[in-house]
């Protein structure tokens, strides 16, 4: 018995790989060809070997609010989600042009404002933004990249169509997953590579690299990249130290750094050393007690004013939190359009902003119809599935709304496309979303896969590792079968 | 044409943060302290066991010396009743009340580890990560039941053993290495100050006023307890006697656990850490090291029994010990050490 012969229901769902019961979709077909000669107890023989080696390797995150064992590995399955190549190309050129046109919005809003002069964005929902810096307005950032590491997050509808979800603009986490993912892979079923034509993840250290030194100030041949970490207790601690490991980088925590006339170096035994370039993994609030939260153990005094300087450069650079903010995302497909005059390739889900006073009382009318989140918040922290919530708690969404409108979005829900997905002996779908990778250096390059994550709670559309999420590795194909 | 001569290529510069040198020492000092941990109680309850005739009383003063010994004893009186086999067992290998624990010591380590987790080499953490797995899916009350106390020791003894041969053979010899090196050597010297302080009433300049004939049995655990038994009979070819065993684990200037080879081992890597490299040392640290070699080097049995008494001797090594690593940490590791909020840390994320 292989583990393709127990009876699976694709249900009323956009399934990835079943156009019906029995048939394949064309780009699955080679790994179905070999899945259905897969006995089911070499299966789980090779999906327990995965999960141990995860343990031992250490590849783990940190669970937040729960006391017992806070570290887990983050749930893989063993059946990839394949994209083939004529969708891919779609992706890349929307993600490419996306974030080009985000980029020049952050130029435009610290420095002229130009948008909001030409009233594309409504003023106040920037300059009031939670993280909109004006710290910032008129710094010149070095080569006139703000994001240089963008994570952002796609879903599939119903009828297969890939939308954007959100825009992860600060310190967007789980490339390292995407590797690992890839290397487990290869592990478990040596031989399904080989004939699949599967397009390598393993580049993105690498071009990650690039993208760092790109921006280094012109002060020595070799200048000196560092990662920043809050510290070993973050969830993405494994991240960090894994892309460091891969760069060949020195990880470091702000209490290693120092600023001295404006230049950063780290305390080494020997003394200090200088600092050319930090990929930061701190937001932006924690980033400098001077500048921002004078509370914060994490930072490193002077580090923004080193950075204003053009010492010192910065990846991502500060501030960009005001365009991933979800209240600015709804206005994106409009940004695209004022700054490169092109239609989005990848649209938006449906929103409505509350702040806007129609929108709002159709959302407080409706909101047991529609997705709420909070415009700041990650992790599927914060949020409401009005379809799946009790009156109850529609009832606290609609005062929260009502209280604080520029707080929230609303979302038509949408039917996340499904993936067959293991579980408890059967092959089940899931809901699963995408987020790729791209980096912006002296050109921009999507990583060919990313981060498919996967809800496995049935029924649930959470997919955020800290919610029982958990991922897949993402096969993009050289062709389209 | 001759070639032309290529460059001999620049030494890359080597930078080391001070906090990953922290974390290397503490890591190395963790496992040292694990496993030697590991090895008195696997000798110790191994001695018991071969002993029907130990009362319940001198079962007791038996933990109660070893406990002494370690400077737990106030500490396993606030949470245990009595000192039994089971009790000390228990404080030593699992309580995380017990800093010193052999689980507290391994999650110690392993924390270290994790923060250099991009320093040391994926067969070092993987070991130590396997080590960690393993004691924090056991419990005392499972070790006296299934497999035995004896097999539970070996394993960690054997797991901290591989990740130091591991650490020998994959970690390159750089800074960090002086700074594994010192942390397992100073560690060690520690341990085994301990190890022989356990019985150091036999050995009062009137033995015979602390009675009890010399327990020939009890030597040869001081000896196991520091894996020198073996190391002893070779080098005397004679029966064990009290002043030897001492002689041995304090002079010995082959066996690597001994009191003075270890030192000559944290002198070595402490002038080479510190750059102390001149005849006279410039550094407090260095001064008091090379002090203590010199002791090591010069004084005789005889001196140490008669005119500082054993106990006392032992006591003042340990207190050396703790300020040449100190000092050494003072030195080379400039920055606050209070570490940042978990919470402040948990809050970053996308």
């Amino acid at each position: 018995m292989s583990i393709l012969s127990s009876p699976y229901v694709s249900g009323n769902f956009f399934d990835e790989m079943f156009v019906s019961p029995t048939e394949v979709r064309p780009h699955y077909q080679r790994l179905a060809g070999r899945l259905g000669t897969l006995p089911v107890a070499e299966f789980d023989q090779r999906r327990a070997a995965v999960d141990l080696a995860f343990l031992r390797r250490g590849v783990t995150f940190t669970v937040y609010h729960d006391d017992a064992g806070t570290e887990r590995i983050f749930p893989f399955d063993l059946i990839p989600r394949v994209i083939p190549n004529a969708e891919w190309t779609r992706i890349e050129a929307g993600l490419i042009q996306r974030i080009t046109a985000l980029n020049l919005f952050l130029d435009d809003i610290y420095h002229g404002q130009k948008c909001l002069k030409d009233k594309i964005v409504p003023p106040a929902l920037v300059l009031g933004a939670k993280h909109f810096r004006r710290e910032f307005m008129n710094c010149t950032v070095p080569q006139g990249i703000y994001v240089h590491i963008c994570g952002t997050d796609l879903i599939r509808d119903g009828a297969g169509n890939y939308l954007v979800l959100e825009d992860n603009l600060r310190c967007p986490s789980g490339a390292s997953y995407m590797i690992e993912n890839r290397a487990a892979m290869r592990r478990a079923f040596p031989n399904l590579f080989a004939s699949s034509g599967v397009r390598p993840v393993e580049g993105y250290a690498n071009e990650l690299l690039k993208a760092l030194l790109h921006i280094a100030p012109p002060r020595s041949d070799k200048p000196n990249v560092v990662l920043l970490t809050p510290g070993v207790h973050n969830s993405a601690y494994f991240e960090h130290c894994f892309l460091a490991r891969q760069m060949g980088i020195p990880i470091v925590e702000g209490r290693d750094l120092v600023v001295r006339d404006a230049h950063v170096f780290m305390r080494t035994t020997a003394g200090l050393e200088p600092v050319d370039v930090i990929y930061r993994r701190i937001d932006d609030d924690f980033l400098d007690p001077l500048v921002f939260r004078p509370d914060s153990m994490l930072g490193v005094p002077g580090l923004v004013n080193a950075y204003r300087a053009g010492h010192v450069a910065l990846a991502n650079s500060i501030g960009t939190g005001i365009a991933d903010d979800k209240v600015i995302y709804a206005y994106v497909p409009k940004l695209i359009k004022y700054y490169l005059g092109q239609d989005a390739i990848l649209p938006n889900v449906n929103t409505y902003l509350p702040s806007e006073p129609l929108d709002r009382k159709f959302v407080l009318e409706n909101i047991a119809k529609l997705v709420v989140k909070a415009a700041n918040e990650a992790g599927g922290y914060g949020m409401l599935i009005g379809p799946a919530a009790t009156k109850a708690e529609c009832d606290t969404f609609r005062g929260l709304v009502a209280a604080n409108p520029r707080n929230y979005i609303a979302q038509d829900p949408i039917n996340l496309s499904r993936s067959p997905t293991w579980i408890d002996g059967k092959l089940e779908g899931r809901h699963i979303d995408l987020r790729p990778y791209i980096l912006y250096g002296e050109k921009i390059t999507v990583t060919p896969g990313g981060l498919t994550r996967v809800a496995l709670r049935q029924g649930s559309l959470v997919v955020n590792s800290s919610q029982g999420g958990g991922s897949k590795d993402t096969w993009v194909l050289h062709g389209d079968h | 044409m001759p070639a032309a001569k290529t460059p001999p290529a620049r030494p890359q510069a080597t930078v080391m943060l001070s906090r990953v040198a922290h974390s290397l020492y503490w890591m190395s000092r963790y496992i040292e302290r694990a496993e030697n941990f590991a090895r008195l109680l696997d000798v110790n309850l191994q001695l018991l066991l071969d002993f029907q005739g130990f009362t319940d009383t001198t079962i007791k003063e038996h933990w109660g010396s070893i406990l002494l010994s370690s400077g737990d004893e106030e500490l396993f009186a606030k949470h245990y009743a009595t000192a039994d086999s089971r009790n000390v067992t228990e404080f030593f290998a699992f309580d995380l009340r017990n800093p010193n624990s052999i689980r507290s010591s391994v999650n110690a380590a392993r924390e270290n580890a994790r923060m250099i987790r991009d320093q040391i080499s994926a067969e070092m953490w993987e070991t130590i990560n396997e080590l960690y797995l393993y004691l924090n899916a056991r419990n005392a009350a499972e070790i006296w039941t299934a497999g035995g106390a004896g097999e539970f020791f070996t394993s960690v003894k054997r797991s901290a053993h591989l990740f130091q041969g591991l650490t020998a053979s994959t970690y390159s010899r750089n800074e960090g290495w002086e700074f594994i090196e010192f942390g397992k050597y100073i560690e060690r010297a520690d341990k085994t100050t301990r190890i022989l302080d356990v019985k150091y009433h036999i050995l009062l300049p009137s033995a015979s006023d602390v009675g009890g004939a010399v327990d020939t049995a009890q030597w040869q655990a001081v000896l196991r307890s520091a894996s020198a038994l073996e190391a002893y009979r070779r080098f005397y070819v004679s029966e064990i006697l009290p002043w030897k065993v001492a002689e041995f684990l304090i002079f010995s200037d082959s066996f690597p656990r001994s009191l003075h080879f270890c030192v000559a081992q944290v002198d070595d890597f402490l002038r080479r850490i510190l750059g102390d490299t001149g005849p006279r040392p410039r550094t407090a640290a260095g001064r008091a090291s090379r002090r203590l070699l010199a002791d090591l080097q010069s004084l005789t049995i005889a001196d140490v029994l008669q005119e500082h008494g054993l106990h006392e001797f032992l006591e003042e090594v340990q207190k050396t010990l703790d300020t040449i690593g100190h000092e050494m940490m003072e030195t080379t590791m400039f920055y606050p050490a209070e570490s940042s909020g978990d919470v402040q840390q948990q809050q970053q994320q996308q």
